[in-house]
């Protein structure tokens, strides 16, 4: 199978079976991300805990649901407070974990209809996926670390080098190719992980607080890498506590217990993230005008 | 992911615990080894049997008097008319091949127990044989110094002898005994020629032995009445069984007998024993076979065991492959070649032992290799690593990402 590399166009392109192309009314072309009434829980009776979804109706004892939609070229901030079920949603949308009920439409295809074989190819091509806490390949070269989803997508060895390279070059990495993971600083690891997961060119870069184990200067760094992946039309959806991460992402949704309690958007969706709009006036800003800007409750 | 790289990944993950690699590999190789090497001393052991045996001559028949026999004879009815003891006529006519045609020399013995002289030095030997030339290859007794006699020595009843090495030890020392004068029950003998040593293991030292010519013998002790038994050589191994044939036939017709279950004589061949001998050592080949193929077991459960060990620790790891698109596949491959990658390095290190191994004596046995032992062990070597691999693999690879990401 040929790797997707444009985005949207491998969707229709897939052997999956055949979604009805969503109608393209006002609302412009289908979201990367659709997700309704998502539900997660764990364990069983007394001990069910709802990780998503919110807590049950009173009344019929059913719980809401997630209901979220992500636009092509997005950037989604996801914040909440700890145990909100932020990584929970996340896992969901990459893939990594199956919602115990509800429907999610990554690019117009319903994952809950993917078997084992076609979930991995999706999760190669069309997700990027960075974690907290990096996740790199223990004693893995940094080369060899991001050439490993063009192996396991089929990818030549020449050709999945010299694209290993050049995505390593855009972390700002080029000179730490042979460098194993413990040999790397938090950072680099990170922006490794960051150049991993941009490597197969996917529509959808998510990102479990890809800053939450680093400094201020390796976040800035990593952000703005994110930033500039943005602006070239990659969907992003990345996870933080802090302000001034969120102040990067053009839309801000809250969690609280599971549930969507806030959704705010600071730019629009097809413009450049608010950091390259306006750089000067950006750094200018302090993180303090921007809890006033979100109206958030933190 | 071409095999090539699926190899690359087997070799670095094994070689990211080369202890932990080493240690199972020497499992499967001890294993392997094992099995090569207590099935080539099983081996060699029957082997070595079937060698001694063949010295005393699988050609061979011996025919003695007396009723019933281990071939071809029955029990005598009561009431027989009395046994016709062997005669040297008995052996003439054995020699004809126009009668026995699968019948290659014949050797009439008659033999007594005699003691021996040397200058004052005394030796009672065992077995004092006197027969013809064709005694020494139909029992494969060899010279080791001197010479044979001869049919001319016989026709004319020289005073001549060949003695075996224990009596030629007892007797001279470390003189050589080859043209020294001996008296043999008061009868003065020339040694012409010592046997090699054949080693025996039974009750009677086949070393302590006299042979000299029939007539000899008998003129000097025995007299000159019939003779002990008839030692005969077959013309091949294959042709024991015809000569047996013959040999009854003829005997029936000297000694005047009609009834085949009635005969006077007993005509037996080594065969038998070698087959009770072979019996007995495939018993023991099985029983160290399975004691090899148990130890070959452990080592499986040995990669078993480090497999799953192996998936378990790196069971994250297994987690970031698959959240970045490694499919099941892949990652089975991985951990099979990994496991068949040991038990194929274990296996084929085990049979470079083995065969070294086969080169040495094992108590005193010469190993033998058996060429299917080796195949063979190497063969379930690699085939256990497929299958106990493949259980800790199939575990390691449908792991949902998630699961295998939260695992500690
Ligand atoms: N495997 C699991 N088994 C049981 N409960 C779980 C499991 N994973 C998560 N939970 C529960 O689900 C809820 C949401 O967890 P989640 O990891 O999504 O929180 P979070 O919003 O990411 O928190 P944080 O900001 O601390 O990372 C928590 O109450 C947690 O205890
Ligand atoms: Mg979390």
């Amino acid at each position: 199978m040929r790797l997707g590399l444009g985005g949207r166009a491998g969707a229709h392109r897939r052997g999956s079976p055949p979604e009805a192309p969503l109608e393209e009314g006002p609302w412009g072309p289908p979201p990367v991300i659709e997700v309704r009434s998502l539900l997660k829980t764990y364990g069983h009776g007394d001990a069910t805990v709802r990780a998503l979804g919110g807590p049950p109706d009173p009344a019929t004892g059913a719980s809401p649901g997630v209901d979220l939609l992500v636009e092509q070229g997005d950037m989604v901030a996801v914040m909440g407070s700890s145990g909100s079920g932020k990584s929970t949603l996340m896992n969901i949308l990459g893939c990594l974990d199956v919602p115990t009920s509800g429907r999610y439409l990554l690019d117009g295809i319903d994952v809950g209809g993917l078997d084992e074989h076609q979930l991995s190819l999706v999760r190669n091509r069309k997700i990027g996926f960075v974690f907290q806490s990096f996740n790199l390949v223990p004693r893995t070269p940094a080369l060899a670390q991001v050439e490993l989803p063009l192996a396991y997508a089929g990818v030549r060895t020449a050709e999945r080098r010299r694209r290993a390279l050049a995505a390593l070059a855009l972390v700002g990495l080029a000179d730490r190719v042979d460098h194993r993971p413990n040999e790397l600083s938090g950072g680099q690891q990170q922006r490794v992980a960051v150049a991993r997961a941009l490597v197969t060119a996917p529509a959808m870069l998510l990102a479990d607080e890809p800053t939450g184990n680093l400094d201020s200067h390796s976040t800035e760094e990593v952000l703005s890498i994110v930033d500039r992946l943005n602006a070239s039309g990659r969907t992003v959806v990345l996870i933080t506590h802090e302000d001034e991460v969120a102040r990067h992402a053009k839309r801000v949704v809250r969690l609280v217990d599971g549930q969507v309690v806030a959704d705010v958007r600071q730019a629009p969706a097809d413009g450049p993230p608010p950091a390259l709009r306006d750089p000067a006036v950006f750094a200018a800003l302090s993180p303090h005008a921007l809890t006033e800007a979100g109206g958030g409750s933190r | 992911m071409n095999p090539f790289e699926t190899l690359r990944f087997a070799v670095g993950g094994l070689s990211a615990n080369k202890v932990r690699s080493a240690l199972t590999m020497l499992g499967v190789l001890i294993g392997v080894a094992a099995v090569i090497i207590l099935l080539a001393v099983g081996n060699g052991s029957s082997q070595s049997v079937k060698d001694s045996i063949e010295k005393l001559g699988t050609n061979s028949l011996t025919i003695s008097s007396g009723s019933g026999g281990a071939f071809g004879g029955g029990r005598s009815t009561s009431g027989s008319t009395g046994t016709k003891p062997l005669t040297v006529d008995d052996a003439r006519a054995l020699a004809d091949p126009a009668s026995a045609p699968d019948v290659k020399s014949v050797a009439p013995e008659v033999s007594t127990s005699q003691t021996a002289i040397y200058q004052g030095a005394s030796h009672t030997v065992s077995q004092v044989v006197g027969t013809y030339p064709a005694y020494f290859e139909a029992s494969n007794s060899k010279v080791d110094k001197g010479d044979y006699f001869s049919a001319d020595d016989v026709l004319n009843s020289r005073k001549v002898a060949v003695i075996g090495s224990t009596t030629a030890t007892d007797l001279f020392g470390t003189v050589s005994p080859v043209g020294r004068k001996v008296v043999i029950g008061g009868t003065p003998f020339t040694v012409v020629g010592v046997l090699a040593t054949k080693g025996g293991t039974g009750f009677q030292d086949p070393d302590d032995t006299v042979i000299a010519p029939l007539p000899t013998v008998q003129n000097a002790f025995t007299g000159f009445g019939p003779v002990s038994q008839i030692l005969v050589e077959a013309k091949s191994a294959d042709a024991t069984t015809p000569a047996q044939n013959e040999i009854t036939t003829v005997l029936m017709g000297t000694h005047g007998i009609k009834d085949a279950n009635s005969l006077d004589f007993r005509v037996s061949s080594q065969e038998s024993l070698l087959s009770t001998q072979s019996d007995t050592n495939k018993t023991f080949t099985v029983l160290l076979g399975a004691v090899a193929a148990i130890s070959l077991l452990v080592g499986g459960i040995g990669i078993t065991n480090i497999m799953l060990v192996t998936v378990t620790e790196r069971t994250r790891e297994i987690g970031i492959r698959k959240a970045i698109g490694a499919p099941k596949g892949v990652i089975l491959g991985q951990f099979l070649a990994e496991s068949t990658l040991l038990s194929l390095i274990g296996g084929g290190l085990g049979v470079v032992a083995g065969l070294i191994g086969s080169h040495f004596r094992i108590v005193g046995i010469k190993p033998v290799v058996i060429p299917a032992s080796v195949w063979g062990a190497f063969a379930i070597a690699v085939a256990i690593g497929l299958f106990f691999g493949s259980y800790p693999a199939n575990r390691a690879a449908s792991l949902r990402p998630i699961e295998a990401l939260r695992h500690e």
